[in-house]
């Protein structure tokens, strides 16, 4: 993933400064880890405020007489129920009811919505989406944007302090509150917090500002991922996937139930059938048992030595203070405190299904 | 006298009396980041050089330990079990992996001294 190819953020000299460990991540060369070390800089997002460079995900702005209708064929979304500012998770599925790509959704006014899409699949997104656009009036329009991440319980006052008033924004709400910003109370870590899509100028003013707050530090994506592996968050391409449906990942809460029965998304009939069917598997909490921890691509057998399963994402947790993971089991063995055994390098690590998330989540939901 | 020898992989040796004491460079533990699990070897186990001794997990990832010459583990170090990082904070003393008894000392003659290791990582 090095040479040409390689895409680097626009403030990537700001995070060479702050003496950043970079590493390839979905065709970007990314922060990993800054001096702070990946234990602090996750303990601190938790504590205090955590900021992050999430630019290479990507924006798109969906607008005309029928975005509505257009995000209701390419998403099994009720487009038309949301609220001005009001934000949704939802799915770019394929025809078998697979996970393309999980996107927030934030209607910005009548006819204008915005999508947040995943890095790795940002351009297969956009052509998707402009492939489906060609039978609406309706406009698809990438944003340039550098995109922030503030996160933790101090995020709202830095952003506060820093001049950009929160107060009446609730989780999973979005708006825009200067030319061509974009602001939503969400993120990725389990803590309140907010993801800022904003053009670059106005990018290095804020970074500035936040940066000269002793509660704010740079958080590297490997932080990013212990942080939300513990709030149970999924990682598009390891714990979803084009070959798991919705249903099986367990995130059948996110499409609304009169969706569920007569939406005309795209896969609506396969995931029909799978949830008529049941899911063979299910997306779990693992929680190994000790201090060793079990990682992505593990075997997980049941008592007696059978295939059971396997680990999607796995790692330690820092906050949680022992290792946790999440994969898919057989359904009779997702039930929490069901115990199961992990194939780490040819030894069977003890490991218990658990509900998730590993550390609760605090949401200013109102 | 110890004599302390150092490899591509980023190990440190200290050699006494045909024991080698061995652990991961203050480079390659910088490198790995904190470190949360340590699996260590038994002892009396019969290594040759290039197999895996131990294997060291950070938050994010496991990476390998690999014996840098013959020999057979006589100890490990166990204080790593609860305070893996250890090998963080004293990569080079309290933060050590295992002892070994050399099978060939002339296997030493192959590695590097400290001022050519400094080189190598430049």
């Amino acid at each position: 993933m090095t040479g040409d190819d390689t895409k680097h953020l626009p403030l990537e000299d700001i995070h060479v400064a702050a003496g950043a460990r970079f590493g390839a991540f979905a065709g970007w060369s990314m922060p990993l880890t800054y001096p702070a070390g990946v234990m602090k800089e996750h303990l601190h997002t938790r504590e205090h405020a955590g900021l992050f460079d999430i630019s290479h995900m990507k924006l798109f702005e969906v607008s005309g007489p029928e975005a509505v209708a257009l995000l209701n064929r390419a998403c099994p979304l009720d487009a038309a129920a949301l609220e001005i500012s009001q934000s949704k998770l939802s799915f770019f599925l394929n025809e078998s009811g697979g996970i393309l790509d999980d996107l927030i959704v934030t209607r910005l006014g009548d006819i204008r919505f915005m999508v947040v899409a995943n890095a790795g699949n940002a351009v297969a997104d956009e052509k998707h989406l402009r492939a489906l656009a060609a039978d609406f009036d309706v406009k698809v329009e990438p944003l340039d944007r550098v995109f922030l991440a503030i996160q933790g319980p101090e995020a709202w006052a830095t952003l506060s302090r820093a001049g950009i008033e929160t107060g009446s924004l609730l989780f999973m709400h979005g708006v825009e509150p200067r030319q061509n910003w974009f602001m939503s109370r969400s993120g990725y870590t389990g803590e309140d917090g907010f993801e800022i899509g904003l053009p670059e100028a106005d990018a290095r003013d804020l970074v500035a500002k936040l940066l000269g707050d002793e509660r704010v530090l740079w958080i590297g994506l490997a932080a990013r991922d212990s942080l939300r592996l513990e709030a149970g968050l999924c990682l598009h391409g390891q714990d979803i996937t084009p070959e798991t449906d919705p249903a099986s990942a367990g995130l059948m809460w996110a499409i609304p139930k009169e969706i569920r029965a007569t939406g005309a998304f795209i896969g609506a009939g396969a995931l029909r059938a799978a949830v008529e069917r049941g899911p063979a598997q299910k997306r779990v909490g693992l929680k190994p048992d000790g201090r060793q921890p079990v990682r992505a691509g593990a075997a997980l057998f049941d008592a007696d030595g059978n295939p059971a399963g396997h680990v999607t994402s796995g790692g330690f947790g820092p906050s949680a203070g022992h290792p946790v993971a999440m994969g898919y089991v057989a359904t009779p063995l997702a039930k929490p405190g069901t115990r199961v055994f992990a194939d780490v390098r040819g030894t069977k690590i003890p490991v218990d299904i658990s509900s998730l998330p590993f550390t609760p989540h605090r949401y200013r939901k109102g | 006298m110890a004599t302390t020898y150092f490899t591509e992989d980023h190990e440190w040796l200290r050699v006494e009396g045909g024991i080698a004491t061995v652990g991961i460079t203050d480079y390659a533990q910088e490198q790995l980041g904190d470190l949360v699990f340590v699996e260590l070897p038994e002892t009396g186990k019969k290594l040759a050089k290039g197999d895996t001794a131990v294997v060291v997990e950070s938050v994010k990832a496991a990476s390998d330990v690999y014996a840098p010459v013959d020999g057979e583990i006589t100890e490990a170090n166990g204080t790593l079990s609860s305070d893996p990082s250890l090998v963080n904070s004293a990569a080079t003393g309290a933060g050590w992996l295992w002892k070994m008894k050399l099978a060939d000392e002339s296997q030493l003659a192959g590695l590097m001294d400290e001022a050519a290791y400094k080189a190598h990582i430049g």
